[in-house]
C-alpha cells in the first residue's frame, strides 16, 4: 500500500487525488472502529502527539484529541493563552521545546496563514494544519467531502455552493481545492464586499445571490460570519445579512429538488442558517462532527506510518 | 528456487473437509460458536470451510465474520503499512465459542493481533485456532494452533502459498 505523497498535511492544495482517496478509504475503516463497543485501537501506542492551539476552537480540537486517543497516542495539549507565547517566546523556540520532550507530531491551529508550512520547514516533527489563519483548514474540508460523498456518492459533477464569509474563511480555501479535486462544481456565494477578488481564477462560479446560488446546488456549505477577524465593516447590519444570506425552511422549501445543508460549526443559529434548517433531515451537520473523528484518525494514522 | 507442491486440489478438499469434521467434534451444531476469518486470507479458508460445515450439517445459520488486525499490528512504522480492509462481524462475540481462522501460521504474531482485536469486540467464552498451514518451528510467540490442515517444515528464505479456486483457478498451496 502507497503511503501519502506528502510527510505533513499543510493544505488540500499539497495533496493528490490519490491521497484524499486513501485517507477516504482508511477514514471508512476507523469509523467502523469508532463504531464499536471498545472504540479504541493500538496503532499509534508509541508515538506522542503535540496539540498546539495558538487560536481558540472547539470542535476541531476535541476531534483531534479524542482522534489521537481513538488510536493509542500520547498526547500534549497546548493553548497560547495559558503559555509562554504571552511571555514573548517565538513559534520555533516553543515548538522545539515540546519536540525535546519527544514527541513525534505537531497539530497546529495559529492565527496566520502560512504558520503551518512555515513550522514543517524548521522543525523536526510531523505537521498537521489545523487551520491557518485564512489560508487553509485541511481535515475540514476532507472531512466534509467524506461526509458528502457519504450522501451523494462519488463527488464527480456534483454541484457544491460555499455561502457566506469567503473572505476571512480558510474552510472555503480548503473545501474549493479538495472537491475540485474530486471533480466537483464549486460556487461560492456572498456579500460582494466578502467574496476575495480572484477566487474566479481559482475556476468557481461567483454568485452574490443566495436564491440562484441554492437554486442551482446539490450541496450548501454554510458558513458563519467571522465577525472576529473582520476590522471594518463589510456590510451594513447583521440583520440585512440575515435577509440576504440567511438560509430558512422557506427558502429550502421553495427550491425544485431538496440539497443537502451542511456547515463546518460554529453555528450562529439564526444567522446564516435557522435552527429550523440546521436540525432539519437535510442537515448532515453532526454527520460532518462524527467523520472527523474517522477523518483525522485517518490523516495521523497515515502521516505517523 | 524450486516450487514444491504440498497440496493439490484432491488433497486440498480432503483437508478442508477433514478439518471441517474435526470442528464438528467440538462445536456439535455450532448454535453458540462463530467462525471469524482473518483478513486478507484467511476470510478464504473461513468461507471455505463454513461453506462446507453449512452442507454437511445442513445448517444455514453459523456465524461467519471477517476480522481486520491492520491496527493491531506490532509492526506499525517498521515495515510499510498493510491496507486495511473490512471487519465484518453482525453477531456478538459475547459468550460464544470462537474459531479464529487464518490460512498459514508463520510467527505467530498476526494470531496475537487477531486475538487482541477480536477481545476489542467483546468476550467470548473460548477462542480457538485453525490454521490451513502451520510452519512448525518458526514461532516468535507462544502461539499453537487447535485444528491445522499440514504442518510443513520450512527455512525462513521460503514461502508458503496457498491458491483459491475464486481467485488463482485453483486450489493449491506450494512451497516457494
Amino acid at each position: 500500500m502507497s503511503l501519502l505523497s506528502t510527510p505533513h498535511l499543510i493544505g488540500i492544495k499539497e495533496l493528490s487525488r490519490a491521497d484524499i482517496d486513501l485517507i477516504f478509504s482508511t477514514a471508512e475503516n476507523f469509523k467502523e472502529v469508532i463504531n464499536r463497543t471498545i472504540k479504541k485501537v493500538p496503532s499509534l501506542r508509541d508515538i506522542t502527539i503535540a496539540n498546539l492551539f495558538f487560536e481558540n476552537s472547539t470542535r476541531t480540537r476535541l476531534s483531534f484529541e479524542l482522534a489521537e486517543k481513538r488510536l493509542s497516542a500520547d498526547i500534549i495539549n497546548f493553548s497560547a493563552s495559558s503559555s509562554s507565547v504571552s511571555k514573548g517566546e517565538t513559534l520555533i523556540d516553543t515548538v522545539n521545546n515540546i519536540l525535546a520532550m519527544k514527541t513525534d507530531m505537531v497539530v497546529m491551529r495559529h492565527p496566520n496563514a502560512g504558520a503551518a508550512l512555515f513550522l514543517s520547514k524548521h522543525v523536526k516533527a510531523k505537521i498537521v494544519n489545523a487551520g491557518d489563519g485564512a489560508h487553509e483548514h485541511p481535515t475540514q474540508a476532507l472531512l466534509d467531502a467524506f461526509s458528502i460523498r457519504e450522501k451523494v456518492g462519488d463527488l464527480a459533477g456534483k454541484k457544491v455552493a460555499i455561502i457566506g464569509d469567503i473572505l476571512h474563511s480558510r474552510v472555503a480555501l480548503s473545501n474549493i481545492f479538495c472537491l475540485q479535486k474530486l471533480g466537483a462544481e464549486v460556487m461560492v456565494c456572498g456579500p460582494a464586499t466578502l467574496i476575495p477578488k480572484y477566487v474566479a481564477s481559482l475556476g468557481v462560479k461567483v454568485e452574490t445571490d443566495l436564491r440562484k446560488a441554492l437554486e442551482w446546488c446539490d450541496v450548501a456549505n454554510m458558513l458563519r460570519i467571522q465577525l472576529e477577524r473582520q476590522d471594518i465593516r463589510y456590510f451594513p447590519s447583521i440583520r440585512e445579512y440575515i435577509m440576504q444570506y440567511g438560509l430558512t425552511k422557506e427558502i429550502l422549501n421553495s427550491l425544485s429538488k431538496e440539497i443537502i445543508v451542511m456547515h463546518p460549526g460554529p453555528i450562529n443559529r439564526g444567522v446564516e442558517i435557522t435552527s429550523e434548517v440546521a436540525d432539519s433531515s437535510q442537515s448532515i451537520i453532526l454527520e460532518q462532527v462524527e467523520n472527523g473523528v474517522a477523518i483525522r484518525m485517518a490523516v495521523i494514522y497515515l502521516l505517523a506510518s | 528456487m524450486q516450487k514444491r507442491l504440498l497440496l493439490n486440489s484432491v488433497n486440498f478438499d480432503i483437508t478442508i473437509k477433514r478439518l471441517c469434521y474435526q470442528l464438528i467434534e467440538n462445536h456439535d451444531d455450532f448454535a453458540n460458536s462463530a467462525l471469524i476469518g482473518l483478513q486478507p486470507r484467511g476470510v478464504f479458508v473461513a468461507s471455505r470451510i463454513h461453506h462446507h460445515l453449512s452442507s454437511i450439517l445442513n445448517i444455514k445459520t453459523i456465524h461467519l465474520g471477517h476480522l481486520d488486525i491492520t491496527f493491531y499490528r506490532d509492526d506499525f512504522r517498521r515495515r510499510e503499512i498493510v491496507a486495511p480492509s473490512e471487519t465484518k462481524i453482525d453477531f456478538e462475540v459475547e459468550n460464544k465459542k470462537v474459531v479464529l481462522i487464518d490460512d498459514v501460521l508463520y510467527t505467530g504474531r498476526t494470531i496475537r493481533a487477531g486475538m487482541d482485536a477480536l477481545l476489542d469486540l467483546g468476550r467470548p467464552q473460548k477462542v480457538e485456532l485453525l490454521t490451513l498451514i502451520d510452519r512448525r518451528y518458526s514461532r516468535h510467540l507462544p502461539i499453537a494452533p487447535d485444528y491445522t490442515g499440514l504442518q510443513v517444515d520450512t527455512i525462513a528464505s521460503e514461502k508458503v502459498k496457498v491458491q483459491w479456486k475464486e481467485t488463482d483457478g485453483e486450489d493449491s498451496v506450494w512451497l516457494i
